[in-house]
């Protein structure tokens, strides 16, 4: 019964680069029968207001992702490395360009 | 911490819940009737204002009102693509609205009579969306409030046509300036219903303003929308439906009669106007749809098996 | 975000890369001269821009009637996006039409004040779509003909014609994909649509010899260098069409170049598919003469 339910075309994450320069960032999600009609179906869903000037679509299924389980052990040992940031290093007000 | 207390505290700290954290089944599933809900009102939605692209009395109402329509879509698809977020499936919800086991929005099941009501469907219906859908772009979980940003940024384009095209029939011939006035009153009371039940029968909207998924009650929202619209009917040169409707200087609002509730018991619980007609509709493009989907199915799956995919 | 004023807070997300809200809407027009051009009968130079506006007014309506009927929601927004490309070209043909004409008519004049008998689309646009593949069937055929006529146009010796038709090569090469995707798709797809797509593609192909007989009009323009000679586009059309079909395990339908046979839409003969467009379309306007919209 699950099974017979189940959508026909499997899902795709959608990913829009607004203007040169920037990331392609995840904008949503669609259904489309293959990937040429996934990049149709993003262009006329997320683009319609020229929002984008390139987009990638990915199958749902393929994107691996850490889960929240895993956010101690991912993200938290980056947290004490302030090193890594610019405004952990004080420099006097009167050196310029820095 | 517990599963439990970090949820408790995600939506304390007035931070968005993404769709791999635990979250109470409660909610989960309060979310999906949600957004479902929401999504299948933007798909049935379509269908009063759609039924008037083809007749639109001059080329430019004509491309605004199909490019609106085509929002609404768009807005459909945004929102289900949150739901599935959620673990719900698209064709799933369909297949329960087509049921008639899901909901939409109340305001759809009535007709549109004449080309006055797409621009009384833009200023009003659109109008009220936008007052219910404002607040809900900080709605606690973050897919559908992510949505939500997107659809009230093009839903002020909705609004703004309307409110246009109403203009222009008012400066128009005396029998354009009855139908907007015979369009104003069809709609007001209705539009006062989108904001659903007075707060005294809304079961649900305790434990969804707990959880952040509701952001006002009805009845706020309700005065709200009042509020905003009366200056703008005088703009219009229009007179809202309502006697009673007048400037309470001591509260700041404009007082306004009931709307009748037993009318909006029956078109929710399925006895409106068009309740049937729009489902129907939506259940033959489905059906008829059939099999376009599966032959594109099925061809994916044989290129993906007989050639190497490209 | 303030609640105070709904309508304000739209504007918070402003900054907000993940929307990025394009600003480049340009008007296609900007800087073109509109004289019409030596050399160009104004008389034929209006019944061109008819011509090729007129086939996209009544695809575009064609289209518009899928509007909540589409196969997937997907397609829906694909479908009205098609449309309204069309709509878009047939705004600025009928303007075209109406300025070289000086006789006052602009765009809803002639898309709602004119009969049947004065409309000059090709059969093509007319005709309603039994299914979806029937749909993607005439969207293909329409889309490679007037991908390779539009392609040709845009260096046309009226400036005008030739900004529409640069504008419009962009916007029909995906009309085009569209359909091709689609009618690979259902060709090859399931058996029911295999049969499905083959009886749409015969349905279709008696009404694609109009396509490339030069109307007089087209050929007097077309030896000004301000039309397309229609003649010109059959192999690169039979060529696309070809490809498309055995892709989607079709085979190519043969069509009789005298099909239909004798003068047709060009010339203002017309079938009850345009009568049931026009019912539609002109009924609000024509019902209530001198409101304004
Ligand atoms: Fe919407
Ligand atoms: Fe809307």
């Amino acid at each position: 019964m699950t099974e017979q339910i189940r959508h026909e075309w499997p899902l795709f994450e959608v990913f829009v680069r607004a203007k040169r320069g920037l990331n392609h960032v995840h904008v949503g999600s669609l259904r489309a029968a293959d990937h040429r009609m996934a990049l149709h179906h993003a262009r006329d869903l997320y683009t319609r207001r020229n929002e984008g000037v390139s987009i990638w679509v990915v199958r749902s299924d393929d994107v691996a992702s850490s889960g929240p389980g895993d956010k101690e052990a991912f993200f938290e040992p980056s947290a004490d490395k302030a090193y890594r940031h610019p405004t952990y290093y004080a420099i006097p007000d009167s050196v310029p360009h820095i | 911490m517990t599963t439990e207390q970090v949820f408790a505290s995600t939506i304390e700290r007035d931070q968005r819940v993404e769709p791999r954290d635990w979250m109470p089944d409660g909610y989960r599933r309060t979310m999906i009737r949600q957004i479902a809900q929401h999504a299948h009102s933007e798909i049935i939605g379509m269908q009063p204002e759609g039924e008037w692209i083809t007749r639109a009395p001059s080329l430019r109402r004509k491309a605004i009102l199909l490019a609106k329509v085509q929002d609404e879509a768009g807005h459909g698809l945004y929102l289900y693509s949150a739901a599935e977020t959620l673990g719900a499936d698209r064709g799933d919800l369909t297949r329960r609205l087509i049921e008639g086991r899901q909901k939409y929005s109340s305001i759809f099941n009535y007709p549109t009579r004449t080309f006055a009501d797409v621009g009384v469907i833009g200023w009003l219906v659109d109008g009220a969306a936008i007052c219910n859908q404002v607040p809900l772009c900080r709605s606690s979980y973050g897919p559908y409030a992510r949505a939500m940003i997107r659809i009230c940024k093009e839903e002020s384009f909705h609004q703004r046509q309307g409110y246009e095209l109403l203009m222009t029939m008012m400066r128009g011939t005396p029998e354009q300036r009855a139908m907007v006035q015979d369009a104003t009153d069809r709609w007001w009371w209705p539009s006062l219903m989108m904001f659903g039940p007075p707060d005294a029968d809304s079961p649900n909207t305790a434990q969804s303003m707990a959880w952040k998924v509701k952001r006002h009650t009805n009845d706020e929202l309700r005065q709200r929308f009042v509020d905003m619209t009366v200056p703008q009917a005088e703009a219009l040169g229009v007179t809202l439906p309502d006697p009673e409707l007048a400037w309470n200087a001591e509260r700041g609002h404009y007082d306004f009669g009931t709307p009748d509730w037993a009318e909006l018991k029956r078109v929710i619980s399925g006895d409106g106007p068009l309740n049937a007609q729009r489902i129907a509709h939506r259940r033959r493009a489905d059906e008829e749809g059939a099999w376009v989907r599966e032959a594109a199915a099925a061809h994916a799956a044989k290129r993906a098996t007989g050639r190497a995919a490209t | 975000m303030s609640f105070d004023d709904a309508y304000q807070a739209l504007t918070d997300h402003d900054d907000d890369a993940r929307w990025a809200y394009g600003t480049g809407f340009t008007d296609p027009l900007a800087g073109v001269p509109t004289d019409v051009p030596d050399g160009a009968d104004p008389g034929d130079l209006t019944a061109y821009c008819l011509m090729l506006g007129d086939d996209a007014l009544v695809l575009s309506h064609r289209l518009q009637q899928w509007v909540t009927r589409a196969p997937e929601l997907e397609d829906e927004l694909a479908v009205a996006n098609i449309a309204l490309d069309l709509l878009g070209q047939a705004r600025l043909l009928l303007s075209r039409a109406g300025a070289v004409e000086g006789a006052g008519r602009d765009e809803d004049a002639l898309a709602y004040h004119r009969d049947a008998g004065d409309f000059r689309n090709v059969l093509l646009a007319e005709r309603a779509d039994a299914d979806f593949a029937h749909l993607v069937a005439r969207l293909l055929v329409f889309a490679t003909w007037r991908l390779a006529l539009l392609d040709r146009l845009s260096a046309s010796g009226d400036p005008v014609l030739a900004a529409v038709a640069a504008k419009g090569v962009k916007e029909v090469t995906y009309h085009r994909e569209y359909a091709a995707g689609w009618v690979v798709r259902l060709g090859d797809g399931t058996e029911l649509s295999h049969r499905r797509m083959s009886d749409a593609m015969a349905a279709v192909a008696p009404l694609t010899g109009e396509l490339f007989r030069a109307h007089p009009v087209e050929a007097r323009l077309a030896g000004a260098g301000i039309a397309v000679d229609p003649g010109a586009l059959r192999p690169e059309f039979d060529a696309v069409l070809a490809q498309v079909c055995a892709a989607g395990t079709l085979t190519v339908p043969a069509a009789d170049p005298a099909d239909p046979a004798g003068p047709a839409g060009r010339h203002g003969v017309h079938g009850d598919g345009l009568a049931a467009v026009l019912g539609e379309l002109q009924a609000v306007a024509r019902s209530l003469p001198g409101s304004t919209w």
